[in-house]
């Protein structure tokens, strides 16, 4: 028992624990969501999450110690983002064909994305550090993580806000739009994408091709976008 | 895949250096997606070589995601306080959003379609 005591405080310290549990979580969600065929609810990174904090608090490990294994992954989140530049080069295309309605609509649906989290925020009273953690809700994980923390944010609690924001806005938008009786593919892929970043795209793909690179345009030129807004909409309306 | 990713690294890099340096509000990945995106523009082959590598790391982006996302735990005071606040603001700002996005683009390309008329 000793030995296993001395064993578990050796190995709960090197990142090599926590680097391999959050890719074996991911793994068995992924598969996991794979065979309920990818329902918007079931998100592997929601699933992950769920999975790993309760291991984490049962164990009495702190984040910090976590994130010494995480940190690895984490970091990629850099050059992630840098590598979206190549599905913007790819479409070029397609986003010159309707230039105008794009940069209209991305303008319009950032700023409200980002405007209505930081009115919504003061209305319901909530505290300042979650307001700036809000704001780049709309936005891709990795950029919103740094407009986070360039604004004065919490980081962490902008990635959940991110993730619960992707999954919200992925059950909504097809009941949404067909209450509206909207069928324009462009349109409705390029608002989800705006709204809802990434998870929002992988649902619009699901839905339909052009839905789907539509959405994933928008979720390009929005991270380019909110890092400029945020910073002008947290000065105007806070 | 090694070059992609110096080239990734060292646009990341560019940028980081860029938006510290001028004090910019712009996160330093960001700003390299600008970089790498002119780079393209400059140098078409560029795309072919870069997508391989590209598409692995874009693919398995949720991964990514999953250590921020378990500083949830360091967070739980505000979450279990403000919970149902959160999903509000986050269930009508999404709307909203959705909303504004969906009536300007069809309403633009409808007044595009009617000037070319």
């Amino acid at each position: 028992m000793n030995g296993f005591v001395s064993l578990w405080s050796y190995l709960s310290a090197t990142p090599l624990l926590w680097l391999t549990a959050t890719i074996g979580a991911y793994l068995i969600t992924e598969n996991l969501a794979a065979r309920l065929g990818n329902p918007p609810w079931a998100n592997p990174v929601l699933l992950s999450v769920i999975l790993l904090s309760p291991v984490l608090v049962f164990t009495n490990t702190d984040y910090g110690t976590y994130f010494e294994g995480a940190q690895f992954i984490h970091f990629l989140l850099g050059p992630a983002t840098v590598a979206l530049a190549l599905p913007l080069w790819d479409n070029r295309a397609t986003i010159k064909k309707s230039v105008i309605p794009i940069l209209c609509a991305l303008v319009a649906g950032s700023t409200v994305a980002a405007g209505s989290a930081i009115v919504l925020a003061q209305f319901f009273d909530l505290s300042m550090g979650v307001l700036l953690s809000l704001a780049p809700k709309s936005t891709t994980a990795p950029v919103a993580l740094g407009i986070s923390e360039a604004v004065g944010g919490i980081p962490t609690l902008t990635a959940v806000m991110v993730i619960l924001t992707g999954i919200i806005g992925a059950i909504i938008v097809t009941p949404l739009m067909n209450i509206l009786s909207i069928t324009d593919w462009q349109a409705r892929g390029f608002a989800v994408g705006v709204a809802a970043h990434g998870i929002g795209t992988a649902r619009a793909f699901k839905v339909n091709p052009i839905a789907g690179a539509y959405a994933g345009i928008a979720m390009a030129l929005n991270a380019l976008l909110t890092s400029l807004i945020v910073p002008i909409l947290l000065r105007w309306l806070s | 895949m090694l070059h992609t990713l110096g080239l990734l690294l060292g646009c990341q890099l560019v940028g980081e250096f860029v938006a510290r340096g001028l004090g910019l509000p712009i996160p330093g990945p960001v700003l390299g997606l600008a970089i790498l995106l002119a780079a393209l523009a400059l140098r078409r082959p560029l795309a072919s070589a870069l997508r391989p590598t590209t598409e692995v790391i874009l693919a398995h982006l949720s991964l990514m995601f999953v250590p921020a996302g378990v500083g949830v735990i360091g967070n739980l005071d505000v979450l279990s306080s403000d919970w149902a606040k959160l999903l509000v603001v986050l269930t009508l700002s999404t709307v909203l959003s959705m909303l504004v996005t969906v009536a300007t683009f069809i309403a633009m390309k409808r007044l595009m379609y009617r000037l070319k008329k």
